[in-house]
C-alpha cells in the first residue's frame, strides 16, 4: 500500500522544549492510524505542522509521495486534508449548511438549495444521519462534531485528523462516531486519530504511533498488541489498569442524603427525591449520562447549591443548612468538576492554593495574620507527595501547571485536609493514563484507610473500577444500588437509560 | 520568582512612563515648542524649590490615598469608580470636624481621621452591599453614588457651611484646624504641604501588610481572582465584597480630608473632584501595588503640580501634562505588549547564554 501521508524526521522546538525530536510518521491510504501520547507529548504540535500552523525546523512532509510545504490550513485544505478540531469552530446561530458552506460560499448568491443537497448526499453516504436545516444551537455536542466531519468531507478532503475526538462524547455517541469512522475508511478516506484512550484505538485503528517526550517509541499494529503493553510504551513503565483493591468491611454510614430535592439554574427539579448512604470503607460510584442531575447533587451536598427538601447528614451531624465551611470542618473534601473554575485560583501560587481551605486555621495563621513559611511547607508537602510537578514549584501559579498536576494538587489538597468523605466529580477528566493511575490509587488508599469515597463519573469504566457499590442517576432520580460485583456494564447501561430492572424483572 | 514578577511590573510601568514621555514630547514639537525646554520647566515647576517640592508632596498625597482606594477595590476584583463620591463625603464629614470640634491636636487627628474615612466607607458601603446582595455592578452603582454626593453636598453647604460672601463654597476652616501643621510648613516655606502625607504613607504600609499578610488580604484576592474557586473554598464572597468596598471608600474618603482640609480650606459645590479619576491612572501605573502606588501618585504629582509652571514659562498649554497622563495610562492598560517584549529578551538573552555555553562545551570537547 501507498503512503498517503509521511512526515520524516520532523524536529520542531520551542523556547526551552524540543516538542518533535525527529519523529517519523507515515499514514497509509485506507487505514486508520492513532497517534498515542501523554498529554505533552508532542502529538498535538505534530499535527499542526501537518495542518499547517507551525513550520518544522527540521524534516520533510510528503503527501501522495510528492514532497509538499505546508504553509497554512489552507495548503492543508487544498492538499485534501482536514481537521475535527478538539473545540469545535461553528456558529451557534447559523444552520448546518450555513455553517459547512462558510468559507465555501462560491460566488456572490449564495445557494443554499444546491449545498443543502450535497450535504445531505455526504450525510447518507457516511451515515451521519443529520438535518442540514437544523441549527447549531439545538442540536447535541455529539451532532456538532458530525458537522465538523461534515465540513471537511464537503471541502472533499482525503485525509482527516480527528483530535482527541471522544472527550466530549457520551458512551453511545462514541460507538457512532466509531462507526463513521469505519464508514470513511470504506468510501476511501485516511484518518489519523489523535488520542490517550487505548480502547478506542483497540476498537477502530490499524496502525499506532506511540510518542513519548516528543520522541518517537513505536509503531504497533493495533491488533496484535494489547493494550497494557501499548500504555506501557506511552507511559515509559508498566501500567495497571485495575486498581488492586482488598476487600473492606463497611462500618458506619458516613454520608447520609435523605429525600433530597434540588432544582438546577432554571429552577427545575434536577434531583429528584434523593437518598444514598455512603459508608466507612467503601466507594460509591454514581453512574449517570452527563446532565441527570449529578452536579445539582453534589453541589448540593457541598453546599454550593441551596436545597429544596430533605437532609445530608455527615457523621450523624446534620449539615443541611450549614455553611461551606461548616461542612469542610466536618469532614468533607471535593473535588470539583470543574478544577478550572471551582477547583483552583489560576493566577495564584501553588502555595496559597495548598491553603485556601485552612489558611484560617492554626498553624497557618495566627490572630488573622499569615504564616507564609508554614504555608510553604505545607504546600512542598503536598506536592512532594502527591509528585505535582512545576516549573517554579510551590511558587508556580496554577495556571501554568499541566491539567494532570493541576489534578494532583487538587487532590493532594483535598487529601491533606483529612477528609471523612471525599466527593470527587470526574476526578481524572482529560487526564492521562499515568495520572489516572495515580489519582485512581490514591482514592482507593482513602478507603482502605476507613474513610469514604463517592465518586461522580462519566466513564463506566472508571465507576466499574473504584466503585465498591454503584448508584445509577437518570434525570435526576435513583434508579437502582447495585453491589459492582454483582453487576455489569450492560445492566448498569440499561440503568442509565431510565430502565428499572428490578421492577421490568417484576 | 516573587521578585521577577515585581520588577516586570516595574519594568512596564518605566516604560509606560517613558513613552507617555516621549509621545508629549512628539506632541511638544508638533505645536513648534522645544520639549526639552517644556519639560525641563513642567519638571522644574514641580520640584525647583522647597515650597515647589511641598505642593508636589500635597497633591501626591490625595492621588495616593484615591489610588490605593482604587487599587484595593481591584484587588478583590472591583472596579471603585466611585471615588470622587466618596472623596465629596470624606470630606464634607473632615470639614464639619474642622469648623466643629475642637480637641488637643493629636486627638483631634484621630477624629478628623476616623470621621472622614467612615463618611467613605459608608459611602462604599452601599454599593458593595447592593453587589453582594442583588449583584448590581459596582461601576454603575458607584458612580450613582457620585451624583448623590455631588447633590448632597450642593443642598449641603449653602445652608449649614456658607461662607460670607459666597454661596458656592463653604465658609474657610481656620488654619489652626486644618490638617497643615507649623512645622512642616516652615520645612518646606509654607505652601500646602500637610500631615496627610504621613495618613497616605501609613496607609500604604497598612494596605501592603492586609494584602500580603493576613487572612484577611488571603481571603479578599482569592475572591478577586477567582470568586468561584474562594465560594467553593468556603470563604464567603459577599461579605469580602462589602469589606472590600467599604476600605476602598474609607481611603477615597482620607483622601477627601487631605484635599478638602489639608490641601485646600473649604469645599466647593458643584464640583465632583478630578482627582477621583485621577486616582484610577494612579492604581493603574502602580500596577495595584500600594508600593507601585506609592511612586505613581508622587510622579503624577509632578506633572500636576508643574504643569501650570510650564505653561507660564513656554508656549505649552498645560493640557500636554494631561496628555502625558493619558498616554501613560494607555501604555500601561496595553501593558500585556511590554510584557512580552520584556519577556521576549528575556528569553533571548537566556538562549543566547545557553548558545554560548554549548558553543564554549563544544570547543571543549573538540581540543580534547
Amino acid at each position: 500500500m501507498s503512503h498517503v501521508i509521511e512526515m520524516l524526521n520532523i524536529r520542531k522546538e520551542f523556547p526551552g522544549i524540543v516538542a518533535n525530536d525527529d519523529i517519523t510518521l507515515q499514514v497509509e491510504k485506507g487505514e486508520i492510524h492513532a497517534i498515542l501520547g501523554e498529554n505533552g507529548a508532542g502529538k498535538s504540535t505534530l499535527m499542526s505542522i501537518l495542518f499547517g500552523l507551525y513550520h518544522p525546523d527540521r524534516g520533510i512532509i510528503k503527501v501522495r509521495g510528492k514532497e509538499v510545504r505546508i504553509a497554512s490550513p489552507n495548503d492543508a485544505s487544498d492538499l485534501g486534508i482536514g481537521m475535527v478540531h478538539q473545540h469545535f469552530q461553528l456558529v451557534q446561530n447559523f444552520s448546518v449548511t450555513e455553517n459547512i458552506i462558510l468559507g465555501k460560499e462560491g460566488g456572490f448568491v449564495l445557494n443554499r438549495k444546491e449545498a443543502g443537497k450535497k450535504i445531505k448526499a455526504l450525510s447518507e453516504q457516511y451515515g451521519l444521519s443529520i438535518n442540514p436545516s437544523a441549527l447549531i444551537e439545538d442540536i447535541t455536542v455529539g451532532m456538532q462534531q458530525r458537522v465538523e466531519i461534515l465540513k471537511m468531507l464537503y471541502r472533499d478532503a482525503e485525509i482527516l485528523i480527528f483530535d482527541e475526538p471522544t472527550s466530549v462524547l457520551t458512551p453511545q455517541e462514541i460507538d457512532e462516531l466509531m462507526q463513521i469512522m469505519r464508514n470513511m475508511i470504506k468510501e476511501g478516506k485516511s484518518i489519523i486519530l489523535i488520542t490517550h484512550k487505548l480502547n478506542e484505538i483497540k476498537s477502530v485503528a490499524d496502525r499506532c504511533t506511540i510518542i513519548r517526550k516528543g520522541k518517537l517509541v513505536a509503531v504497533v499494529d493495533v491488533a496484535s498488541t494489547s493494550q497494557a503493553k501499548m500504555a506501557a510504551m506511552m507511559v515509559g513503565r508498566p501500567v495497571n489498569f485495575t486498581v488492586a483493591k482488598e476487600e473492606m468491611h463497611t462500618g458506619a454510614p458516613i454520608l447520609e442524603v435523605k429525600n433530597l430535592n434540588v432544582q438546577n439554574v432554571k429552577k427545575l427539579p434536577a434531583v429528584k427525591d434523593f437518598s444514598l448512604q455512603v459508608h466507612s470503607g467503601e466507594i460509591v460510584g454514581i453512574a449517570g449520562v452527563d446532565g441527570n442531575g449529578q452536579s445539582e447533587l453534589v453541589e448540593a451536598i457541598t453546599g454550593l447549591r441551596a436545597i429544596v427538601s430533605g437532609s445530608v447528614w455527615i457523621n450523624g451531624k446534620e449539615i443541611t443548612n450549614s455553611s461551606i465551611r461548616e461542612r469542610n470542618e466536618a469532614g468533607l473534601g471535593h473535588i470539583p468538576e470543574d478544577r478550572q473554575k471551582r477547583g483552583l485560583v489560576m493566577n495564584s501560587s501553588l502555595s496559597t492554593n495548598m491553603v485556601i481551605k485552612e489558611y484560617y486555621r492554626e498553624p497557618f495563621s495566627h490572630r488573622g495574620v499569615l504564616n507564609q513559611s508554614v504555608i510553604d511547607e505545607h504546600a512542598q508537602d503536598i506536592c512532594d507527595a502527591f509528585d505535582v510537578r512545576s516549573g517554579e514549584g510551590i511558587f508556580s501559579h496554577a495556571g501554568k501547571l499541566s491539567g494532570g498536576n493541576q489534578q494532583k494538587a487538587i487532590v493532594g489538597r483535598e487529601m491533606a485536609l483529612g477528609p471523612d468523605i471525599i466527593i470527587a466529580v470526574q476526578p481524572t477528566r482529560g487526564l492521562d493514563v499515568g495520572a489516572i493511575e495515580y489519582i485512581h490509587k490514591r482514592l482507593v488508599e482513602h478507603r482502605d484507610k476507613g474513610k469514604a469515597v463517592l465518586l461522580v463519573s462519566f466513564e463506566l469504566d472508571e465507576v466499574f473500577n473504584l466503585s465498591d457499590r454503584i448508584a445509577v442517576m437518570n434525570s435526576g432520580e435513583l434508579i437502582d444500588i447495585v453491589q459492582t460485583s454483582a453487576t455489569n456494564e450492560e445492566e448498569v447501561g440499561l440503568m442509565m437509560a431510565g430502565v428499572k430492572i428490578k421492577e421490568a424483572a417484576l | 520568582m516573587k521578585v521577577r514578577i515585581k520588577s516586570n511590573a516595574f519594568l512596564i510601568a518605566v516604560s509606560a512612563v517613558i513613552l507617555g514621555l516621549i509621545a508629549g514630547g512628539l506632541l511638544m514639537l508638533a505645536i513648534g515648542s522645544n520639549p526639552f525646554t517644556g519639560f525641563y520647566y513642567l519638571f522644574r515647576g514641580g520640584l525647583m524649590s522647597m515650597e515647589r517640592i511641598g505642593n508636589t508632596i500635597a497633591t501626591a498625597i490625595t492621588l495616593m490615598l484615591v489610588g490605593l482606594s482604587v487599587a484595593f477595590a481591584f484587588k478583590t476584583g472591583l472596579f471603585n469608580i466611585g471615588a470622587s463620591g466618596q472623596m465629596l463625603v470624606g470630606g464634607l464629614c473632615a470639614t464639619l470636624v474642622a469648623h466643629y470640634v475642637f480637641l488637643p491636636r493629636p486627638l483631634y487627628l484621630v477624629v478628623i481621621i476616623t470621621a472622614a474615612f467612615l463618611g467613605g466607607a459608608a459611602w462604599g458601603i452601599i454599593p458593595g452591599f447592593l453587589k453582594a446582595k442583588f449583584n448590581v455592578h459596582e461601576v454603575v452603582a458607584t458612580i450613582m453614588m457620585n451624583w448623590i454626593a455631588y447633590w448632597s453636598v450642593y443642598y449641603f453647604v449653602p445652608i449649614y457651611l456658607k461662607a460670607p460672601s459666597l454661596e458656592t463654597e463653604s465658609r474657610s476652616i481656620a488654619i489652626s484646624q486644618t490638617l497643615r501643621s507649623p512645622w512642616l510648613s516652615k520645612i518646606f516655606g509654607g505652601g500646602y504641604i500637610n500631615v496627610g502625607i504621613f495618613v497616605a504613607i501609613a496607609a500604604v504600609f497598612i494596605l501592603k501588610f492586609i494584602l500580603d499578610k493576613t487572612t484577611l488580604g488571603f481571603e479578599l484576592k482569592a475572591v478577586g481572582s477567582n470568586r468561584f474557586c474562594a465560594e467553593y473554598a468556603g470563604i464567603k464572597v459577599n461579605r469580602n465584597v462589602i469589606i472590600s468596598m467599604m476600605i476602598a471608600g474609607g481611603l477615597a474618603g482620607l483622601a477627601g480630608m487631605t484635599y478638602y482640609t489639608g490641601y485646600s480650606r473649604n469645599i466647593q459645590i458643584g464640583v465632583l473632584p478630578q482627582m477621583g479619576f485621577d486616582g484610577i491612572a494612579v492604581a493603574l501605573l502602580g500596577a495595584s501595588n500600594p508600593i507601585g502606588v506609592l511612586f505613581s501618585a508622587f510622579f503624577f504629582g509632578i506633572l500636576q503640580s508643574g504643569k501650570g509652571f510650564m505653561n507660564a514659562m513656554t508656549e505649552i498649554p498645560p493640557e500636554i501634562a494631561d496628555t502625558i497622563i493619558a498616554t501613560i495610562i494607555y501604555f500601561t492598560a496595553t501593558s500585556v505588549l511590554f510584557k512580552r517584549f520584556w519577556d521576549a529578551v528575556g528569553r533571548r538573552s537566556k538562549a543566547k547564554a545557553l548558545q554560548n555555553q554549548e558553543q564554549a562545551d563544544g570547543e571543549g570537547v573538540s581540543h580534547e
